[in-house]
């Protein structure tokens, strides 16, 4: 498929939500070519620190679509190394659990009404005491009011992730070509798709995937099919080489409370690396595509950060980045067929989630075009939605 | 917000703040370096009209409404105790120099071995009669190996990885243009051959042996693309080793500022400003070689005229400023680094000395799906993140990676501790 004349399916966005698309759509028999701007894994999958986390997820869709994609990862990994080879398909994979730590006595009541959704919906979630939690994470403060430990909490490496599941597109006849963007569609008179432009080229076929991540709401406004899919702007950080600080990924339960007045939160979670760096990340609602520098940002993170592991007072931050995530009006994702123009499918708005929910949101996705059992109920991620306000297509 | 902030205290940093203080603003001049201790050098301190403010690094770049806030913190970098200051400019001028390109090669972080930085600035130490080979693509050999010869110690050869003399006679136009720097290089030449040191071109150091310090070096002669050619391999048995690899433009400050970048420095126009508005940049940060307290004598008068006073235009120092980026630019094609340096290293050879990341476990994970962009790249093996913050391996590795380097806009330019993150107001 060198010359890219046409395709089934063209999957535009190759992080590592389009990725998962892609390597679906073709292990049920479409054609599929997947195309990215930049490169590969370039954006939002490169800042992410690779969680695949059911522990924070709100109980309902966002979980049942967190579970799903838990199981669907490891299960997906094996058959990678079937199809590309265990090197290829060496993404990293660790269930290593991951710890939700409150540190006021306001945030115990609301981390305690989430477990308790989360072990009715079959999640595996264990109370610790203040001395259990530091022999899982012996950097945690002393000062905890409750945490909670969820084994099912995993990691991956999201760049390496990201290429083995294209690698498994082009295995299947499909391919990827990054430094091509999409300015369009081409549909019949009846609305329907039969092409994607790039330009000055149409490459004709049957159906498109946005999977632009960030850039999602902006593509589909371009092609005339807006969705409201809004880059929230947060910060990560990255510690120098540390030894051994963190195992698993621990967030901070406090948002939880004062979520409530602000309407949206500001979470900080903390991930770590094969390297020893800690990459720490804070979310806060700010809808922009500014790169600049947020001193105020820094410090909240920076005050949350040590309030929770105190030994991260001395440590350097070597790197502090914007990330954009891509984020819509109800916080759930969007995936599925655009009903304003058949043939045009989304699979975005996922949050700080990406790459947990990737491999479930692809199966889904595939489910759906293929008219298979959906893998989980697709209502609450349909694109025509009440809460996303969808405006009648172009 | 009416003042101007000069980010660097070296010859281009000094410069600015002079000049923009003789425009009558209010000038503040950010350094590193702590107040020295001796009479000689504090007069370099005493600049009239200028708030100094010594051990200081700039750790970010705020744009605000009108300009910039700079965010310093002043005091030793590995103390505890770090005070921290936002300043907000309307205009900034970034000097903030270069560092000595560093090329990794079998046995390079034995003792022993030097830059001809260090050999210029009189701290490599090397003992008289020690035998030395000093090499590398240049461009201070000859004034590094005759300054060896004057402390005593025998150069037994300079090794030219170009042939910078081919390279002159096809760009004179470069040369001439700054007859200073020029001559000073011919007249270095000229006398290492009379002490009948060999100069050899198109020749480099392939490995440094040795067990507690380098004994011995494999020398090769190479094509143009830097591959070494069989059979020209020569061991020559020293007591020290001086390698120059030029010098790289330190370019945090100005990439977390997104100041546009080419060919691995920052680019600006004729009055030195930068692509960011109200960000100037001067000396080697925008070309090794050049006019530096020419660029920071304009780069002082622009910033000044931003902020509304009457300025005549530096005409002299603007034609001196040009003349050195002439010269910078036939500098940096008369010693380019050429891409064969890789297949010098072999699979023990660190390419980030501080994080201790070799070439086969960076290779490794190079060949490994996806890891290519630096982001993860440095997630996963961690080189770059170390002390010297990716100075020695930064360029390196994205060279490795085939990838341009990573410039972080947006981010921190120097490493600050969330203690310090977490205290600032």
């Amino acid at each position: 498929m060198s010359g890219i004349d046409s395709a089934d399916v063209v999957v535009v966005g190759a992080g590592i939500v389009g990725a998962a698309c892609a390597e679906a759509l073709s292990a049920a028999g479409l054609r599929v070519l997947v195309l990215d701007r930049g490169s590969p894994a370039g954006a939002a999958t490169a800042a992410s620190g690779g969680g695949v986390l059911v522990s924070d997820k709100d109980p309902g869709p966002e979980l049942e679509l967190a579970v799903a994609s838990r199981r669907r990862w490891p299960e997906l990994i094996e058959e990678l190394r079937e199809l590309i080879g265990p090197r290829s398909a060496e993404v990293g994979w660790e269930a290593r659990g991951g710890l939700a730590v409150a540190t006021s006595a306001e945030a115990i009541g609301p981390l305690a009404a989430l477990t308790a959704a989360q072990r009715a919906a079959g999640i595996e979630v264990e109370d610790l005491d203040s001395a259990s939690a530091r022999d899982f994470e012996p950097e945690l403060t002393e000062e905890t009011t409750a945490v909670a430990y969820v084994p099912d909490d995993a990691g991956l490496r999201p760049a390496a992730a990201t290429a083995a599941l294209l690698s498994a597109v082009r295995a299947r006849g499909g391919a990827v070509r990054h430094g091509v963007t999409a300015t369009g569609t081409a549909t019949d008179r009846s609305g329907a798709i039969t092409g994607v432009r790039t330009g000055a080229e149409a490459i004709p076929c049957r159906a498109v995937v946005n999977a632009c991540g960030p850039w999602a709401g902006h593509f589909s406004e371009r092609i005339g099919a807006a969705v409201d899919v809004l880059p929230w702007r947060g910060v990560s950080l990255v510690t120098a080489p540390l030894s051994r600080f963190l195992t698993r990924a621990v967030w901070d339960a406090e948002h939880l409370d004062a979520g409530q007045e602000a309407g949206v939160p500001e979470w900080i979670g903390f991930e770590p690396t094969a390297s020893g760096a800690v990459l720490l990340g804070a979310g806060r609602p700010l809808v922009s595509f500014e790169d600049d520098l947020d001193t105020a940002v820094l410090r909240r993170l920076a005050r949350g950060a040590i309030r929770l592991f105190p030994g991260l007072a001395g440590v350097p931050v070597v790197r502090a980045r914007n990330g954009f995530r891509p984020s819509t009006p109800d916080r759930l994702p969007v995936i599925g067929e655009d009903p304003r123009r058949p043939g045009l499918w989304h699979a975005a708005g996922h949050g700080g989630s990406g790459v947990g929910l990737a491999a479930g949101t692809g199966r889904l996705l595939a489910d759906l075009f293929t008219g298979r059992e959906p893998v989980v109920d697709p209502d609450s991620f349909r694109v025509d939605r009440p809460e996303l306000a969808l405006e009648a297509g172009a | 917000m009416r003042r101007v902030v000069v980010v660097g205290g070296g010859p281009a940093g000094t410069a600015a703040a002079k000049a923009a203080a003789a425009c009558g603003v209010e000038v503040v001049l950010v350094e590193a370096e702590p107040e020295p201790g001796d009479r000689r050098r504090a007069d370099r301190r005493r600049l009239d009209g200028v708030e100094h403010l010594a051990e200081s690094e700039v750790w970010a770049i705020e744009p605000v409404a009108g300009g910039h806030r700079v965010h310093v913190r002043t005091g030793p970098t590995d103390g505890p105790d770090r005070t921290g200051r936002a300043i907000e400019a309307r205009a900034l001028v970034l000097a903030t120099g270069a560092h000595d390109r560093t090329l990794p090669f079998p046995g390079w972080d034995l003792p022993g071995i030097h830059t001809t930085q260090a050999v210029l600035a009189g701290t490599a130490g090397i003992a008289s009669g020690e035998r030395v080979i000093v090499a590398g693509p240049g461009p201070f050999l000859p004034p590094a190996a005759t300054s060896l010869i004057e402390a005593g110690a025998r150069v037994t050869a300079v090794l030219e990885a170009g042939d910078p003399v081919a390279a002159f006679l096809s760009r004179p136009a470069g040369v001439l243009a700054d007859r200073a720097g020029a001559g000073e290089l011919a007249r270095h030449t000229a006398a290492l051959a009379g002490h009948d040191v060999p100069i050899a071109r198109r020749s480099a150091v392939m490995a440094a042996s040795g067990r507690d310090r380098v004994t011995a070096v494999l020398a090769a002669r190479l094509d143009e693309h830097w591959n070494p050619l069989p059979r020209s391999l020569r061991r020559f048995e020293i007591d020290a080793l001086v390698v120059g690899f030029g010098r790289t433009p330190r370019l945090e400050l100005a990439g977390a500022a997104g100041c546009a970048v080419e060919d691995g420095s920052v680019a600006v126009n004729a009055a030195q400003a930068t692509s960011v508005s109200g960000v100037f940049a001067a000396g080697e940060l925008t070309g090794i070689g050049g006019a530096a307290a020419a660029e920071g004598a304009v780069a002082g008068a622009a910033a000044a005229k931003l902020l509304g006073a009457r300025v005549r235009a530096p005409i002299k120092w603007m034609r001196r400023a040009r003349a050195g980026r002439r010269f910078a630019a036939a500098l940096a094609e008369a010693y380019p680094i050429g891409p064969g340096w890789r297949e010098w290293l072999s699979e023990e050879t660190p390419v980030c000395p501080c994080e201790g990341v070799s070439y086969g476990e960076l290779r490794r994970a190079l060949a490994g799906p996806g890891e290519g962009g630096s982001r993860q790249l440095e997630l996963v093996t961690g080189a770059g993140l170390g002390w010297c913050r990716g100075h020695r391996c930064g360029r390196n590795i994205a060279e490795l990676a085939g990838q341009a380097e990573d410039l972080g806009h947006g981010g921190v330019a120097a490493p600050v501790r969330l203690g310090e993150l977490a205290g600032e107001r």
